[in-house]
């Protein structure tokens, strides 16, 4: 899905936006007839309008998280909290606006649709603008919508599961995605079905000042398996816009959902999102988190394990250069017996960048046989950058194993010479460092993505060598 | 035939003098064995071939087919045909020998030009077989965890692959049992021939039975202070370096390196 070839390496290559030409915007800033206001454009019944108020009512309550990344000067004012870029969502590109399909030709979501994606999202602003699965996998009952086709069309479902991994009442960005929510995507898959190839959905943010709330819902019925993939990048503006997920997932008995995300949000995003998950009876989650882009991210998917068996596995890879601060990592609460977890963290920091890694694994009282390994390994390129670990455990179960490991390493000179004096440039050899370091991580990807992520942390590389 | 020359060469590391007035040509062809006790500044010279940063040069010059190698970067000396084989190589983790290698081979391709991959890795398992590691290794990261032998013939390897003009092979033999250097003569052997010149430096006089050097010189507190044929080897296998000090006349300093030879 590379489209660099045609490109000019600019600093950041989807720092592009075409005129706002949303059909339909809310006013500048929040209150509560901005919540009515998207409401009533989703023609929504009314529980939702009503779980819309009442989080508000949260957010309104809840303050800024004291610890992590810095985030005080956002400024809730100056935010557009919905715009409506289309009338209509379309199944063919042909019938997307034009600007729109340039936008996602130029990240490569059609061409990927074609090679290796059994459905596609495409969400610019608010709304998802495309969506499509494909006929073998619908067939199968698969759902893939967007989540206001999913009020419409399967109520029964949302209602029972929607803002239960994750209560509006969680956090202050969780209660203001509960308010605001517009697209993202929601995913059934009935009991033994297999999805053996990924689903995707893309996110771009196009409009200046803006708030981009999706919100996915990943239900995963017995013995079933899908992959979903999320990738995101947004232009570059002067003013700072915001991006607050709420991904929640359920994993039924037996089932196995693997969730992937490439961010590479341009420099200008606040990027702080809640993503949870469920897992029961030998049920499997694995996060692959890959944050690249952003100006300021916390974001620690976690897998909660409710029942015996159950395994959840967290893969987090963050860059952190020039005026960036990703504050990532993982979270695993151990709730019955004989439940497994991993989390790998790889960080690298650069030109000022700051890695944080911020961890929770927790055993809860009288849980046997838990087992968990923490692994995390921070490059640092340079001496103005930083990394900084977290690790924190919770146990007051006596039966659990419990690893953690941590490593930090900078790039020697003498790694540099060894690679430059078989006639590579200082950049090539730093790369090759780089790309090596994330190796043993970039593997878990599927091969598309693992290319996609080696290539933009060259860019990333050459930009600021260069 | 190309030539590597070096000239009245003085290098400093760390503000202190080593080299002391080098003077050296290797023609392509050519094999040029450069023995001497440790501190002597072999290392040195090697490092400043290859244009560590750490090194200075104080005097002197050294020319590639009359090009000034000093003028150029540490990447475009490895392009133009000058390898320098590691006495310590660094692991790189992460980074698959295959990749690597195909990496750097690519480099010296003209433009335009595409790499044949399977011949490539035809010429890479050859090699292996060559210097007796498992076709394993090309799937191995770079260096990690390898033993010290595996390390030095990994270095022969990259030469092998790259085929420069000039390889610099620094203590290649340091650290290896009888067979191991037995495998790693049979490597620098299979390059040799008209278009491939090589500096071996060592302070060991056992590599010289497996690769027969046309030209060896004795480095001795930063001065190449007497070169011959393979006789000398014989000499100083009989006399040490001590025979060395008397005969030129240099002061005592050195025990230790009496007590390096004798072991």
């Amino acid at each position: 899905m590379s489209i660099s070839a045609q490109l000019p390496l600019e600093d950041y290559e989807h720092g592009y936006y075409f005129p706002d030409q949303s059909v339909f915007k809310t006013k500048k800033g929040l209150d509560e007839s901005v919540v009515r206001a998207i409401s009533a454009r989703k023609n929504e019944p009314e529980w939702m309008l009503n779980y819309r108020l009442k989080a508000y009512q949260t957010f309104l309550k809840k303050d800024f998280p004291n610890w992590g990344a810095d985030i005080g000067d956002i400024d809730f004012d100056e935010i557009y909290y919905y715009a409506k870029p289309v009338d209509k969502q379309q199944r063919s590109w042909d019938d997307v606006p034009d600007d729109i399909k340039e936008t996602f030709d130029r990240i490569g979501i059609p061409e990927a649709e074609k090679k290796f994606l059994a459905g596609v999202g495409a969400q610019y602003d608010s709304e998802v603008v495309y969506h499509s699965l494909k006929e073998e996998i619908s067939k199968q009952g698969v759902i893939f919508c967007d989540p206001e086709t999913a009020v419409r069309e399967h109520p029964e479902i949302v209602k029972k599961y929607f803002g239960t991994i994750i209560p509006h009442t969680d956090n202050k960005f969780a209660a203001l995605n509960s308010a605001v929510w517009s697209g993202g995507s929601f995913v059934y898959v009935p009991k033994g079905v297999h999805v053996d190839i990924p689903l995707q959905a893309y996110f771009r943010i196009n409009s200046e000042n803006f708030g981009q709330f999706e919100r996915t819902l990943i239900i995963a019925e017995e013995g079933s398996f899908v992959h979903y993939i999320e990738g995101c990048t947004a232009p570059v503006y002067t003013t700072d816009s915001l991006h607050s997920a709420v991904v929640e997932i359920i994993a039924k008995e037996g089932a196995r959902v693997r969730y992937s995300t490439i961010q590479n949000w341009s420099g200008d995003i606040y990027n702080l999102v809640t993503k949870r998950a469920f897992a029961y009876k030998n049920a499997t989650v694995e996060w692959v988190d890959g944050n690249i882009g952003s100006k300021r991210t916390m974001k620690y998917p976690s897998v909660f394990l409710k029942e015996p068996g159950a395994h959840g596995e967290i893969l987090s890879i963050a860059y952190s250069g020039f005026n960036q601060e990703q504050d990532t990592g993982g979270k695993v609460v151990h709730l019955a017996d004989d439940t497994t977890s991993v989390i790998t963290s790889k960080s690298i920091s650069k030109d000022g960048g700051i890695s944080t890694y911020r961890g929770l694994i927790k055993v809860a009282d009288g849980v046997k046989n838990a087992k968990s390994r923490v692994t995390c390994d921070a490059l640092i390129i340079d001496d103005k950058s930083v990394s900084n670990t977290f690790p924190y455990m919770e146990v007051t179960s006596d039966d659990a194993v419990l690893e953690h490991e941590a490593s930090v390493s900078k790039i020697s000179e003498d790694q540099l010479f060894y690679l430059m004096s078989r006639g590579l440039d200082e950049e090539s050899a730093s790369t090759m460092i780089v790309n090596g370091f994330l190796d043993p991580l970039v593997k878990e990807l599927p091969m598309e993505y693992a290319v996609e992520l080696n290539r933009l942390i060259e860019l990333e590389m050459e930009k600021s060598i260069g | 035939m190309q030539t590597l020359t070096i000239k009245n060469l003085t290098a400093e590391v760390d503000g202190k003098q080593i080299l002391n007035g080098i003077n050296l040509e290797i023609n392509t062809g050519e094999i040029h064995a450069l023995m001497g006790p440790n501190g002597s500044g072999k290392s040195t010279l090697s490092n400043v071939l290859a244009g560590h940063p750490d090194y200075t040069v104080t005097g002197g010059t050294i020319s590639l087919n009359g090009e000034d190698l000093l003028e150029m970067s540490v990447s475009k000396r490895s392009l133009a045909g000058l390898f320098l084989a590691f006495q310590q190589p660094m692991e790189v983790p992460g980074l698959t020998i295959g990749k690597y290698l195909k990496r750097i081979v690519e480099l010296r391709l003209a433009e335009g030009e595409r790499m044949n991959v399977s011949a490539f890795i035809k010429d890479l398992k050859s090699n292996l077989d060559t210097v007796g590691l498992s076709h394993d290794f090309i799937n191995r990261y770079l260096n990690e965890g390898f033993s010290g032998g595996e390390k030095k013939r990994m270095e022969l390897i990259q030469m092998m692959m790259l085929e420069p003009s000039f390889a610099i092979l620094d203590e290649i033999d340091s650290g290896l049992d009888i067979d191991a250097l037995k495998t790693v003569a049979t490597g620098v052997n299979k390059l040799k021939g008209g278009d491939f010149g090589a500096l071996i430096i060592t302070h060991y006089q056992r590599i010289m039975e497996n690769i027969k050097p046309d030209f060896v010189h004795i480095l001795y507190q930063g001065r190449i202070v007497k070169s011959g044929g393979r006789d000398l080897v014989d000499m100083l296998e009989a006399k040490g370096y001590g025979w060395v000090r008397e005969e030129f006349n240099i002061p005592e300093e050195a025990d230790e390196y009496q007590r390096t030879i004798a072991s």
